[in-house]
């Protein structure tokens, strides 16, 4: 019978699949791979959705019944599940095809993490303290965020690649779009991204007061979220001044991607309250 | 304003320090990379641990640096104070300039800055311009404000733009973080925390506060009628839940279910489930072994009441409990405090842990004392707290959002639209956009206006 951590694996396959026909279509100019790449990233996409649903269907047949948002390896799925729906969202709207292998690549990854048995499928009962609608609002705020500013860092990737050197327009280098595309579309994830992890702090605040009494504690976990917030804002600020664009921005935008990584994974090797996600 | 500012060299110093951007860069990167800190060193630990975990040498350094309690260090508030003088003045600064754009008394519109800007879609209409022109500028004076038209050499330019006031929404940001800083405040100066534990079938009125031990009263009493923990089949806790009751003047004003994530919130105070513990009951059975002879001789006894010790050897009074008694850095556990004054010579403390029955042995008296029968009592822990700053940082979250989303998902846009006579019943159509205060969107505004007005060309063109 098919259960959703067995739907993961093949969501898994398709979002690698997915990646390599995207860095085959840059590279070797094919519409062919470019088109099984976007085939592949919206079933893989549309795979990971269900999985999300089986899997919250799953916890009401162990009798537990929550939203599955409550383990590191349910918020891997969704973090996945978020990187799909807004590089496909990017992808038709700006028919910008490159980030794709990112987007393929990230997800591909965040789930081969997911897979590892550390991290562990098997489904939880909520805690008490978990036992609140603010989780399913604060963690689909954050994810959406995250994957954004995911998203943010690949084309900041793509904007070093293409200013770096001479001869932006030869070779593979010439098909990544022109710079001022990319430094447009870092910002718009960036807003994005930036308005989401807001939305995330702020729903994490009003769930804390509620849950322990304080709106802020500087609990690691919140400290480093207001760390790549304040990183975040640094660039959107630094884009208000003259000079600041282009590469410097990228540059923040990849140290602003760092801060995400240890927000998301990092803190947890840090003694905190959150200490189960 | 500025006037008087400009008059003193010193002032017009500092202001213009703090109307800076560059400022505000240096100022957020700062913040981030001190706040690492604490997360990284634990805050607000026992100095002893300190000393333990970074030896001699990093604990002075860190203590004289405040790495204990980094947030509330002066440096630290320093720095965040320097963050908000910086956004008033930035927004002072930058209000007057902001005003004049918003509200011009005349639009100003420059062609060369469309012909130059990357964002242009053409197309070619089999009209003349001047057949168009009814059609176009309908259009823009529809959709944008300011519309204007302009003759050039062989056509003209029809401006428009929109959002002009979204320009404020920076500024709605900014005032939102102000008012969240006056929250914060409001809290960290009025508002206190505390605790108080209740056991089931008790009511009390006082908690304890938790930095000064303080007692604060309530103004009304709390009563707990239960207080029970639910377990999942796997052992882990489920549910934490008290049948708490207030009582007011002697009444009985409400009566709630108190779980986690459920607090209770009255007359300003904020009630939470916090924690959980037994508190002994009013009796047990004091139990004297004798040493030489093994023999057993149990009394019944109560906290505060005084026993004789078989054979009249002395006198025994429990004073006191502790649920987690530390004995030379061991923990007990549930242990009972005494003393005791025999026949002859000074009374002695005597520790009783329920747990370990044979502690007592240590001491070596002519009986050894141990506790049994106890008759445990849950206490359910609540954790109370009264914050008055809570609203005002609640209103600031709405206005900040509010504020983002203006300021990222509308923008000050102007659009161009350059008709071109190519002959006589030609034309060149091009659109073309900018935003004033560099906002992204400005591709997909002229797309969306290029491809309506060749709908509405080719719908004229049928009818």
């Amino acid at each position: 019978m098919m259960d959703s951590t067995l739907l993961i694996s093949y969501v898994t396959f398709i979002f690698g699949l997915s990646a390599l026909s995207y860095a085959i279509g840059g590279i070797f100019k094919s519409k062919t791979a470019e088109m099984i790449a976007t085939a592949a990233m919206i079933i893989a996409t549309a795979g990971n959705l269900s999985a999300f649903i089986l899997r919250w269907m799953e916890t009401y047949w162990e009798g537990y019944g929550h939203f599955p948002l409550a383990s590191l390896y349910e918020s891997l799925i969704f973090f996945s599940l978020t990187i799909g729906i807004i590089y496909l969202f990017v992808e038709f709207r700006y028919k910008i095809r490159i980030i794709g292998f990112f987007a393929a690549l990230s997800a591909f990854l965040a789930l081969a993490y997911a897979s590892l048995p550390s991290v562990g499928s098997q489904i939880q009962p909520l805690m008490p303290a978990l036992k609140s609608n603010w989780l399913i609002i604060h963690v689909m705020t954050y994810f959406f965020g995250y994957a954004a500013l995911t998203l943010a860092f690949s084309v900041s990737l793509l904007f070093l690649l293409k200013s770096s050197g001479e001869n932006p327009e030869s070779g593979f280098r010439g098909r990544i779009p022109e710079l001022k595309t990319l430094d447009e579309l870092t910002y718009q994830l960036v807003m994005f991204g930036f308005l989401f992890i807001t939305l995330g702090i702020i729903t994490g605040a009003v769930w804390a007061e509620q849950a322990w009494g304080r709106y802020w504690g500087w609990d690691p976990k919140e400290t480093w979220s207001l760390i790549t917030w304040f990183i975040y804002a640094t660039l959107l600020h630094a884009r208000l001044m003259r000079g600041w664009e282009g590469k410097r921005l990228a540059w923040i935008s990849i140290l602003g991607f760092a801060a995400v990584l240890f927000t998301y994974f990092g803190v947890n090797l840090l003694p905190g309250l959150h200490s189960y996600i | 304003m500025n006037d008087t500012i400009k008059s003193t060299g010193l002032t017009d110093r500092i202001w213009n320090f703090f109307a800076s951007v560059k400022l505000s860069v240096i100022l957020l990167l700062t913040l981030a990379l001190t706040s690492i800190i604490g997360t990284l060193i634990p805050q607000n630990d026992q100095p002893v641990q300190y000393l333990q975990k970074y030896g001699e040498f990093w604990h002075r350094i860190f203590d004289t640096l405040h790495f204990y309690d980094m947030y509330g260090s002066w440096w630290f508030q320093l720095l965040l104070a320097m963050l908000i003088v910086n956004i008033v003045v930035c927004s002072i600064d930058r209000l007057g300039a902001t005003w004049k754009i918003i509200f011009p008394k005349k639009p100003v519109y420059r062609a060369e800055r469309f012909r130059k800007s990357d964002w242009r879609q053409s197309m070619i209409a089999g009209q003349s311009p001047e057949k168009l022109k009814k059609t176009l500028t309908g259009y823009m004076e529809r959709h944008f404000r300011h519309s204007r038209v302009e003759s050039t050499e062989n056509g003209y330019l029809i401006y428009g733009e929109t959002g002009r006031w979204t320009r404020l929404g920076a500024y709605v940001v900014h005032v939102s973080i102000l008012l969240l800083i006056i929250g914060v405040l409001i809290s960290s100066l009025f508002g206190y925390e505390g605790r108080m534990n209740l056991p089931v079938g008790d009511t009390d009125n006082t908690m304890i506060l938790r930095h000064s031990d303080a007692r604060v009263q309530l103004g009304f009493s709390l009563r707990c009628d239960d207080f029970s923990v639910q377990h999942y089949p796997s052992g882990r806790p489920k549910e934490y839940r008290s049948e708490i009751v207030i009582i007011e003047n002697g009444e009985e004003v409400s009566k709630r279910s108190l779980i986690v994530n459920h607090p209770i919130r009255y007359k300003g105070f904020n009630i939470f489930q916090s924690t959980y513990g037994r508190i002994p009951g009013n009796t047990f059975t004091l139990v004297f072994t004798d040493n030489a002879s093994g023999l057993q001789i149990p009394k019944k006894a109560s906290i505060g009441e005084e026993i004789s010790l078989p054979g009249g050897k002395g006198k025994i009074t429990v004073e006191d409990y502790s649920n987690n008694f530390n004995f030379r850095g061991h923990n007990l556990g549930p242990t009972y405090l005494s003393m005791l004054i025999p026949e002859s010579g000074n009374p002695r403390p005597v520790i009783i842990p329920v747990e370990h029955p044979n502690f007592d042995r240590m001491r070596q008296g002519e009986f050894t004392i141990n506790i049994e029968n106890v008759d445990y009592r849950y206490f359910t822990g609540l954790q109370i707290s009264r914050d008055p700053g809570i609203p005002i940082v609640y209103t600031s979250f709405v206005i900040m959002i509010i504020g983002f989303f203006v300021t990222f998902y509308m923008a000050h846009r102007q659009i161009c639209i350059e008709a071109v006579r190519n002959h006589e019943e030609e034309t060149t159509i091009i659109v073309s956009g900018i935003s004033p205060n560099r906002r992204p969107g400005v591709n997909m505004a002229v797309k969306r206006v290029a491809g309506k007005i060749e709908r509405t060309i080719q719908q004229q063109k049928n009818t």
